[in-house]
């Protein structure tokens, strides 16, 4: 007998029962559902972080100084007194100037670029129109990678050229600051002088440049509220803040080449070692790769559990299948023994009642996951991100409830398949 | 007369077999039924046809004897075989009708062919055929619980013959139709009969049905008690 006509068999067999069948494959529904529910999101919200990852800066490495932990080899006593004291580095703790320039050498071909900054503060600016507010700005002295790195657009005037400039009072200003506190155009302001108050001082610089300033969230906050970054010369920063000759963090941008997370590790190796003498304080490196892969760790871990949960379902709902499998043959006794004396063979019986299991697990598993792809896609746009289901695991659902109508149905089909012909006839 | 069809030597039954309560309820069976030949089994009830209608459909082995149908040993055949037989060598007719509630007419005709492996088109072609031949092709889509009583025992007479069996089984045909419908259920058993020389055994304990058979055989309490000719037919035919 062919496997099509049984197909068929099972689908008017079906037909005839049709609540019954609706509730029996519920359990099916609701597992391969809730699978393909949370693959559609976690797969949509994998690939939006991914597909973001290289405009956030992926290849971007942060190096950070970090303190030691307490349980080091060679911690003694007095480094831990003194750490209990002091949580902020030394100045002797600092990265230097000469560990940059020591580092970039050392690993040429795999930096792009390498990006130093030096916060000095906020500075105000009293505003043009209304002498009585300000407008804030956060002063940063930079270094000539600084702008690339960070793809900041220089729109009229020219970005810091540290060798050149030194440490003369120049700046780079965004054109929001320039048209909100100033009240010029952008294309005017170059080679003109503002003066701000950083730490209670005033300081006058000349606009060497106006960089575009791009908005980076969705907000509500007013014009007033919005600080952008005043940049200076790094070396004028240095003079500004006093005497602190080094750096707690810098970061470092690799080719587009380079394994990040190999040149990571890399990286953490190097400072480790530079760092190896001294007992409190190392660099340690980060990236957003590194952030992004404990994420999606995270993730992983959640569609674990929740995988769990949907085959503790589907095995639930493979029960019912069997049970229901059962009441149905009970049932059909009676026509089981008529194919029987028609010529029905054991084994042409046993897979009539498998296919209908199969096919009630299979329209379950339809239904299913033409339910979890569109709850994933709802949920996915609620969230904001795009939803994209994948092919390859709604493919793996509908073969697992496949896998489950055989499973679960090939015990009353074998009992079906097994009944004495004589005493299948006379059952009433 | 043509060869020899069934022939059952010494065929006993017993049931619960090794147990306080076995029963023999055939106790040696002797019976022969030629090819074309219309025979009928009297009894009353607990005179063991059914039992012997069983061993005879292949539906059940003897439990001692000899039973040879077309040429094969019963005896030697394995449960598969045994489903081989009763698809191509026998064709059931019950007092029930059994037909397959959620089939068609169609359908229902075209099952002995489907699990003899024939294919779609050539089925369904037999089958239309088939219950022309009974006078049931305009009602051949309807399912079985919008038909007659005698309508279906009409399909299920065209299933029963739609694999060509050696010999077509009826147990107890007309029991649940009034006189009318077993009439004409009877006249088609006379057409197959007479025209298509089928060999029949009809089972009955209607003496006048089975008077109208070339043979009657009377059945009491496990033995074959009378054997006597019929041929006494008062219907039309």
């Amino acid at each position: 007998m062919a496997f099509l006509d049984n197909i068929l068999l099972s689908l008017e067999s079906l037909k005839a029962n049709k609540l019954r069948a609706i509730l029996t494959m519920l359990g099916i529904i609701i597992g391969i559902g809730s699978v393909i529910t949370i693959n559609t999101v976690g797969v949509s919200l994998s690939s939006t972080v991914s597909s973001s990852m290289q405009s956030l800066g992926a290849t971007t490495i942060t190096v950070q100084l970090t303190q030691k932990s307490e349980d080091d080899e060679n911690t003694n006593q007095d480094v831990k007194i003194r750490k209990f004291a002091d949580s902020t580095p030394g100045k002797n703790d600092l990265i230097t100037d000469k560990m940059i320039s020591d580092f970039k050498n050392d690993f040429k071909d795999k930096i792009q670029y390498i990006e130093l900054s030096r916060s000095v503060g906020t500075g105000t600016v009293s505003n043009y129109d209304d002498s009585s507010s300000s407008t804030s700005v956060n002063v940063i002295g930079i270094n000539d990678d600084y702008l690339k790195a960070e793809e900041v657009e220089i729109i009229y005037g020219r970005a810091i050229k540290n060798k050149k400039d030194g440490d003369k009072a120049i700046c780079v200003v965004s054109d929001k600051f320039v048209e909100d506190a100033l009240g010029l155009n952008p294309k005017d302001v170059v080679g003109e002088t503002v003066t701000i108050t950083v730490n209670n001082m005033p300081k006058t610089f000349f606009v060497a440049g106006v960089y575009e300033y791009e908005q980076e969230t969705v907000s509500t906050a007013l014009k007033q509220e919005v600080t952008t970054s005043f940049y200076i010369p790094i070396e004028s920063a240095r003079i500004i803040n006093g005497d602190d000759e080094g750096y707690q963090s810098f970061k470092v941008v690799s080719t587009a080449d380079t394994d990040t997370s190999a040149f990571l590790t890399t990286i953490g190796n190097y400072f480790e070692n530079v760092y190896s003498r001294n007992d409190s304080w190392t660099a340690s490196a980060s990236s957003l790769e590194s952030l992004i892969s404990k994420f999606t760790e995270i993730m992983e871990t959640i569609s674990l559990a929740i995988a769990a949960i949907a085959a503790i379902s589907l095995v639930v709902g493979g029960i019912g299948v069997m049970n229901i499998m059962l009441v149905s043959i009970t049932e059909r006794t009676k026509e089981i023994g008529t194919r029987k004396a028609l010529g029905a063979t054991n084994t042409s019986i046993r897979w009539q009642f498998i296919t209908e299991a199969m096919v009630i697990c299979l329209i379950g598993g339809i239904i299913g996951v033409v339910f979890g792809v569109s709850l994933g896609i709802v949920i996915s746009k609620l969230i904001g991100f795009s939803a994209s289901p994948s092919i390859s695991s709604i493919v793996l659902a509908l073969l697992f409830s496949l896998f489950i109508g055989v499973v679960f149905g090939y015990a009353p089909a074998n009992k079906a398949a097994k009944l004495n012909p004589i005493d299948a006839l006379r059952y009433e | 007369m043509g060869e020899k069809i069934i022939s059952l030597k010494g065929i006993k039954k017993s049931f619960f077999i090794g147990k306080p309560n076995e029963l023999e309820v055939l106790h040696g069976i002797d019976f022969e039924v030629n090819e074309g030949e219309f025979v009928a089994v009297v009894g009353e009830s607990g005179s063991g046809k059914s039992t012997l209608m069983n061993i005879i459909g292949v539906l059940d082995r003897q439990t001692e004897g000899e039973y040879i149908l077309d040429g094969i040993d019963i005896s030697k055949a394995n449960d598969k075989k045994l489903s081989e037989i009763r698809n191509k060598k026998v064709g059931f007719v019950f007092q029930t009708f059994n037909l397959i509630g959620r089939q068609s007419a169609l359908k229902n005709v075209e099952l002995p062919m489907l699990y003899n492996g024939v294919n779609k088109r050539e089925r369904t072609k037999r089958a239309e055929e088939l219950l022309e031949m009974v006078n049931m092709k305009d009602r051949m889509k309807h399912k079985p619980n919008e038909l007659s009583g005698g309508q279906k025992q009409r399909v299920s007479i065209a299933r029963a013959i739609a694999n060509d069996p050696a010999v077509i089984l009826a147990d107890e045909p007309t029991g649940a139709l009034d006189s009318q419908t077993s009439r004409t259920v009877m006249d088609i058993f006379h057409r197959l009969h007479k025209e298509q020389h089928k060999t029949i055994i009809l089972i009955t304990h209607n003496k006048e049905i089975a008077d109208e058979c070339d043979r009657v055989i009377t059945l009491k309490d496990g033995m074959i008690i009378n054997e006597s000719k019929g041929g006494k037919r008062n219907g039309i035919s």
